[in-house]
């Protein structure tokens, strides 16, 4: 393996290829460039929805109105939800580091099909666009939440059919992303890399991107329909034509569910690459965890009537489907539990990424937990559509998809830009963040408790301690991720040189040089041995 | 640095895995159309039955011929490139796009006979029928609708082949656009073979 450590290629960020300046950047099919084109855009579109997410905050600091209308307010929740659902969580984990780790990860020069690739993002960019555009362009943004709940969808003469064909054309990228994947991860293994000798980011990329593929059809073909019955007037989903609208409530969590599992399994995949790393222990339970990817994303396949259990179904449907829901809570109690023991007797090294780590065990343990709560038959009655949901999705998605992420930041920032960040400054921001988020969220478990309604622009008085809590949450909130991106922005340039290796760890990404040059590796490497097998 | 560091990298299996694992999508594409049909079908069995009368079953067995032919047409130019005859492959290629023109000939005198009848959803004629019948008028645009849309991507994809197989670009040993082609127009086949007994034929 010296010979990859050693090796004279140019790194792919400094790499002339056929184009030059930006051009060479957006033309080209080189999977790390991508990931960071994917990077930079998720990282645009997230200070986007994280501005509205203030911006609602601060509306709800006092009961009343303060600066937004009704109206806006409703576009702003509606907006932050599908730039943050469909722009930057869906693609996330996935497309950035799935992107530039997949085909290090198994000893590969590139994915299977980097032009594919390369389209992914042009049509994720696209898709981004024409979201966008739904704030400029007809009457106003849409307001019926990123959930489209039919009849309202097929009513509101607001911006709707523009943001739903946005949603389409971005899970036509999710899908051509997961297809690249899975081929990739079926082809293009190092000679010697068996399935259980893959890093487990790699299987849990393998898991999520057979979610993305059975999955975004349903939604794809339901948005559509939600377009047609705008223009023509069908009565698919609308009552007041004879539709109905339970229909599409079934036909949007039949994807927008295994979305979350899209969502959350990449990130439980980079937990799962740092612990072991950062505790210089081997993986405790490797195949479990593996096979528990699949387990969640098979299972999770099944669970989507738990968002509906006030909607109206029968009653055999409802506990079927909170058994399943339940079921679907095991796997993902095996990997806190694997990842626990892994850490066991090893000697952890509490740098930012093991920080980051950490906090995601406890807030998506937080998350997981209170999510039982809701997918339990007579405890969602009492909760349903309360901000104790509220509360529940962002310990999930920010607190576990965004965490890892941030946590995925500072484990591989050395090797994507061959400099290592502040320490002194990430600590600041992990702490900042920490402290933040929790005033940011928990209070909307005892405010939702006690009965606020989500998606509310108004509130009674009694509520108004919970909402200042998670007001002044919100900006700590956002002070510590401008800090974070303030970090890594000043340090791609000024940071010191980082080591091949800078955390011992085993997977093959770190044999080759930070940052790792254009087609990875001169001599694709012979794989002899299990993943992190620590001495 | 020049480009020549980049290798060359292909992978005939890899493509065909892909091209399936994207036709998986199309299935599930079309089967939430398929939950659609049979939700409504099972909620108004008898407007359905009734307004399936409408449809006019000599065109819709005729386009299925047609369809069925092209598909056939499709494999035998596979076969044809594999063998090496460049020019017999190119021709039934061609065959077959004129015969997808052919299908969407017919579906347009279909569409146009259908909405001279006012048998479209938002029609003032329809306004008064049960909803059951607006529901399959509506299911039978779209269903249909999609399908040709499929068909039209199916023939500029086709046309493409059609160049790259006269010009040699796709030949013998580079067979895998005209494979996975013909991979996607089966789809496109096999999908027909599914709308065509749900809205004619239904007893």
């Amino acid at each position: 393996m010296n010979t990859n450590l050693n090796n004279t290629l140019p790194n792919y960020l400094e790499h002339k290829g056929k184009y030059k300046g930006i051009l060479g950047w957006i033309f080209s099919t080189d999977h790390k460039r991508i990931a960071l084109l994917y990077l930079y855009s998720i990282i645009t579109f997230f200070c986007v929805g994280m501005l509205l997410g203030v911006l609602m905050r601060l509306e709800l600091f006092k009961p009343g109105q303060q600066f937004l209308t009704p109206q806006q307010y409703n576009a702003a929740f509606t907006i932050h939800g599908v730039i943050m659902v469909f722009l930057v969580v869906i693609p996330g984990l996935a497309a950035v580091f799935g992107n530039f780790l997949l085909p290090i990860h198994i000893g590969a020069k590139d994915v299977a099909f980097p032009k594919l690739n390369l389209l992914s993002w042009w049509i994720y960019l696209v898709g981004a666009v024409i979201a966008i555009c739904t704030l400029v362009f007809g009457k106003g943004p849409p307001d019926t939440g990123w959930t489209f709940y039919a009849p309202y969808s097929t009513t509101s003469n607001t911006n709707v059919v523009m943001a739903v064909f946005a949603a389409f054309v971005l899970g036509f990228s999710s899908i051509l992303t997961g297809i690249n994947f899975i081929v990739t991860i079926h082809r293009m293994r190092a000679p010697g890399m068996g399935w259980f000798k893959m890093p487990l980011f790699t299987w849990s990329l393998y898991a999520t991107s057979w979610i993305q593929i059975l999955a975004t059809p349903i939604i794809g073909i339901t948005l559509l329909m939600v377009v047609a019955e705008r223009w023509f007037r069908i009565g698919f989903f609308d009552p007041a034509l004879g539709g109905d609208p339970i229909l599409f409530q079934h036909l949007f969590w039949i994807y927008s569910h295994p979305a979350v599992y899209i969502m959350i399994l990449p990130a439980m995949g980079v937990i799962t690459e740092i612990i072991p790393t950062m505790s210089q222990k081997r993986v405790f339970g490797y195949k479990a965890i593996a096979l528990s990817s699949l387990a969640i994303a098979f299972v999770g396949y099944l669970v989507w009537g738990h968002h509906m259990y006030t909607s109206g179904m029968s009653v055999t449907a409802r506990w079927v489907f909170s058994l399943l829901t339940f079921i679907v809570a095991v796997p993902s109690a095996i990997k806190v539990f694997n990842w626990i023991s892994t850490m066991y007797k090893g000697s952890i090294d509490m740098r930012p990424p093991m920080l980051y780590a950490l906090s995601f065990m406890f807030l998506f343990m937080i998350g997981g937990l209170t999510g039982l709560v809701l997918g339990s038959l007579a405890t969602d009655v009492h909760v349903h559509d309360t901000a104790f949901v509220v509360a529940h999705f962002h310990y999930i998605i920010f607190g576990g998809m965004g965490f890892a992420f941030f946590a995925a930041m500072h484990f591989w920032y050395p090797k994507i830009y061959g400099r290592m960040y502040n320490m002194k400054l990430a600590y600041w921001a992990w702490g900042i963040l920490n402290v933040g988020f929790n005033l940011l969220y928990f209070p909307l478990f005892v405010i939702g408790l006690q009965g606020m309604p989500r998606r509310y622009f108004d509130y009674l008085p009694q509520f108004q301690l919970g909402h200042v809590l998670s007001s002044i949450g919100a900006l700590v909130t956002a002070t510590g991720i401008i800090l974070m991106i303030y970090n890594f922005i000043r340090s791609a340039r000024k940071g010191e040189r980082a080591p091949a290796n800078p955390w011992n760890g085993l997977t093959l990404e770190w044999m080759v040089p930070s940052p790792p040059p254009v087609e990875n590796f001169v001599e694709i490497p012979v794989i002899t041995e299990v993943p992190y097998n620590f001495k | 640095m020049s480009t020549d560091i980049v290798s060359e990298h292909r992978d005939d299996y890899g493509s065909k895995l892909g091209m399936w694992l994207f036709l998986f999508t199309e299935i599930f594409f079309f089967g939430g159309l398929l939950i659609v049909y049979a939700v409504y079908r099972s909620q108004y069995p008898l407007e359905f039955r009734a307004a399936s009368l409408h449809l006019d079953t000599y065109i819709g067995a005729l386009n299925t011929i047609i369809l069925v032919t092209s598909s056939m047409c499709m494999s035998l130019a596979t076969t044809a490139l594999l063998k090496g005859n460049k020019i017999r492959s190119a021709r039934l290629i061609a065959i077959t796009v004129i015969l997808a023109g052919a299908f969407l000939v017919n579906k347009y005198f279909e569409w146009d006979h259908k909405i001279l009848l006012n048998l479209y959803p938002g029609s003032g004629f329809m306004i008064n029928l049960s909803h059951g019948y607006v529901m399959f008028f509506g299911l039978y645009f779209f269903m249909t609708g999609l399908h040709a849309l499929h068909i039209l991507i199916g023939m500029v994809l086709l046309t493409v082949c059609f160049m790259r197989v006269r010009f040699g670009n796709v030949n013998k040993d580079k067979p895998m656009l005209l494979l996975n082609s013909t991979l996607y127009w089966h789809l496109v086949d096999l999908v027909w073979l599914f709308l065509f007994p749900l809205l004619y034929l239904i007893k």
